[in-house]
């Protein structure tokens, strides 16, 4: 549905994202992970339309976001990171405005404008001046105005920004609800938002790709290089090279009475760690496996990167 | 067209729904009320002085309305506009910038043209409502004057054509930045020299310089039109500095995209 090829774009000398390459199947949630300034909006602002990539390629719904721009907004519905509305204007005003430059028309407005506030939960302050809504309902009629078309796509920056933790929820439910139908790409640097909306990953920093998986792949993939922690008592030198004798074991560091062991293996090493200390009959008192949350994976990937400068979105 | 209608109506609407088009329309026209008072005192003063030199056995000359009182009225109509105008397309541009509803514009299955042009009528529809206000003086002329209807028409005309010029300059100002008060000034930076270049220069001089100033001063081609005559050579002049500003406008805000 999306494929994005080395897409780089420079503002002058400055690179906000560099060679970036990836692809978002028909249905999926993809979530674009990334800190503060990594290139997301770039990316997102790119497939929208809003600005051409300097070099590569991306392709929404069989479009060239170049080439074919025109083809391409019709079937996206972008949310950018301020949601852009008309504060004088009545929601039902502006959602029936942004219904006809999305080239709806004829009696099926109507029931799209309800069918949007609906999902958005915004029947409520449907006639009520914009301005004078609060933060999250605001957010709310920037998802509103995005969904309106029905779009195949919908980009979402930073789509639970200002909201409470209540409406966070509802939002990524609602997200969680479109995805089928919808194509979506959501840009957040919250980690539990990913963890729990999203179907993959693209983790994105100073403008390039350090990761892509799916939630569960990309944290199965680093647990497996993971982290045992042992508590065993005897002497520190015997059992370290009693620990280094199982298969798989990389490196073990002693602190405080507990050892850590870092292995390469696929397998579970836990139950051949334990066989090993009790054969050689020091005392085990606890044995646990540490293993990364995203928010370590992300950390991770983010701190080992080097090289690039930073930018601004 | 559908498009361009849309953009066209949500941005008059903006007008009218914030105090800005009321403050503009009210403005001009007490304005417009105080030089058609002037005017019109001045005038009938003339017209006292001349039928008394006629008792005395002179010559009776009847006062031309349309020369004596129209004509001085419809260019200090365009000279007020100056200052309305950069007030009448600051936002047009600017505002969305500032919002961010630029990249909601952007991003929907719109051409640039339909944005501007859209955003340009309805400007221009504000424009032609604040000088269309001035009618009912002309209403009043006929009711108790005989004034001749063309050069009145012509001079409405002129003032159109007018207004679409710097319209688009002021709309092309705006495009370029997103803070209303710096758009608002330099547009009105830019029509104040348009219109005072005039003074520089002289289509009678031999010097090719002076008669393009003279050319390229806006107020020196709304004469011929407030005097009744019409001549496709000012026509040509408004409708290209329109031209110009909308291309420009195009330029800018493709080159926002390009930009970020």
């Amino acid at each position: 549905m999306i494929e994005v090829q080395n897409v780089s774009k420079s503002y002058g000398p400055v690179h906000a994202v560099r060679d970036i390459s990836f692809s978002v199947q028909k249905g999926e949630i993809l979530g674009f992970l990334g800190p503060n300034g990594a290139g997301k909006t770039t990316t997102m602002r790119i497939l929208s339309c809003f600005m051409p990539a300097t070099t590569g390629t991306a392709r929404v719904a069989g479009f060239d976001v170049f080439e074919n721009a025109m083809e391409v907004k019709k079937r996206i519905g972008y949310l950018p990171e301020n949601p852009p509305l008309y504060m004088e204007q009545t929601v039902d005003d502006f959602l029936r405005f942004v219904a006809g430059i999305k080239g709806l028309s004829g009696p099926d407005v109507k029931s799209k404008i309800d069918r949007a506030l609906e999902l958005t939960t915004t029947v409520d302050v449907r006639h009520r001046i914009i301005g004078k809504l609060s933060k999250g309902f605001r957010q709310r009629i920037g998802l509103a105005q995005a969904l309106i078309h029905e779009p195949e796509v919908l980009i979402l920056d930073e789509p639970t920004v200002g909201l409470d933790p209540a409406q966070i929820i509802e939002v990524r439910e609602l997200i969680k609800g479109l995805a089928g139908d919808h194509t979506i790409i959501l840009s957040t640097h919250i980690l539990p938002e990913v963890e729990q909306t999203c179907d993959r990953v693209v983790i994105i920093n100073k403008g390039q790709v350090v990761a892509e998986d799916t939630t569960t792949g990309l944290t199965q993939k680093l647990q497996g290089a993971s982290t045992v922690k042992l508590e065993v008592e005897g002497d520190p030198e015997a059992i370290k090279t009693t620990l280094r004798s199982v298969d798989g074991v990389v490196n073990v560091t002693h602190t405080a009475g507990a050892y850590m062991i870092e292995s390469t293996a696929e397998k579970d090493i836990r139950s051949e760690l334990a066989r090993v200390i009790v054969t050689n009959k020091f005392k085990l008192f606890g044995l646990q496996s540490v293993g990364m949350n995203l928010e370590e994976i992300f950390l991770q990937l983010v701190k080992s990167e080097t090289g690039a400068g930073r930018v601004e979105a | 067209m559908k498009n361009t209608w849309t953009i066209f109506r949500r941005e008059l609407n903006a007008y009218f729904v914030s105090p800005m088009a009321y403050v503009i329309l009210v403005f001009f026209f007490a304005l417009a009320a105080v030089f058609f008072y002037l005017f019109l005192a001045s005038f009938l003063q003339n017209q006292q002085l001349i039928q008394m030199q006629a008792q005395q056995g002179g010559r009776f000359q009847p006062v031309n309305v349309n020369l004596m009182l129209i004509r001085g009225l419809l260019l200090n109509l365009s000279v007020i506009s100056l200052f309305m105008i950069p007030m009448i397309t600051m936002r047009s541009f600017s505002e969305d910038k500032h919002n961010g509803t630029m990249e909601l514009l952007l991003t929907s299955p719109l051409t640039n043209w339909q944005i501007i042009l859209g955003k340009y009528f309805a400007a221009l529809t504000l424009y032609a409502t604040m000088i269309g206000t001035t009618l009912l003086f002309m209403v009043m002329l006929f009711f108790y004057g005989d004034p001749e209807l063309l050069p009145i028409l012509s001079g409405y005309l002129g003032l159109l054509l007018f207004g679409a010029a710097l319209v688009g300059i002021g709309m092309f100002i705006s495009s370029l930045t997103e803070n209303q008060l710096v758009s608002a000034l330099v547009t009105f930076v830019v029509m104040l020299v348009l219109w005072l270049v005039g003074a520089l220069g002289s289509f009678n001089s031999t010097n090719w310089s002076q008669q393009l100033l003279q050319y390229l001063s806006t107020i020196e081609h709304l004469d011929d039109f407030v005097k009744g005559v019409f001549d496709t050579r000012h026509v040509v002049y408004y409708l290209s500095a329109a031209f110009l500003g909308l291309f420009l406008t195009y330029q800018s805000v493709e080159s926002t995209r390009w930009r970020g």
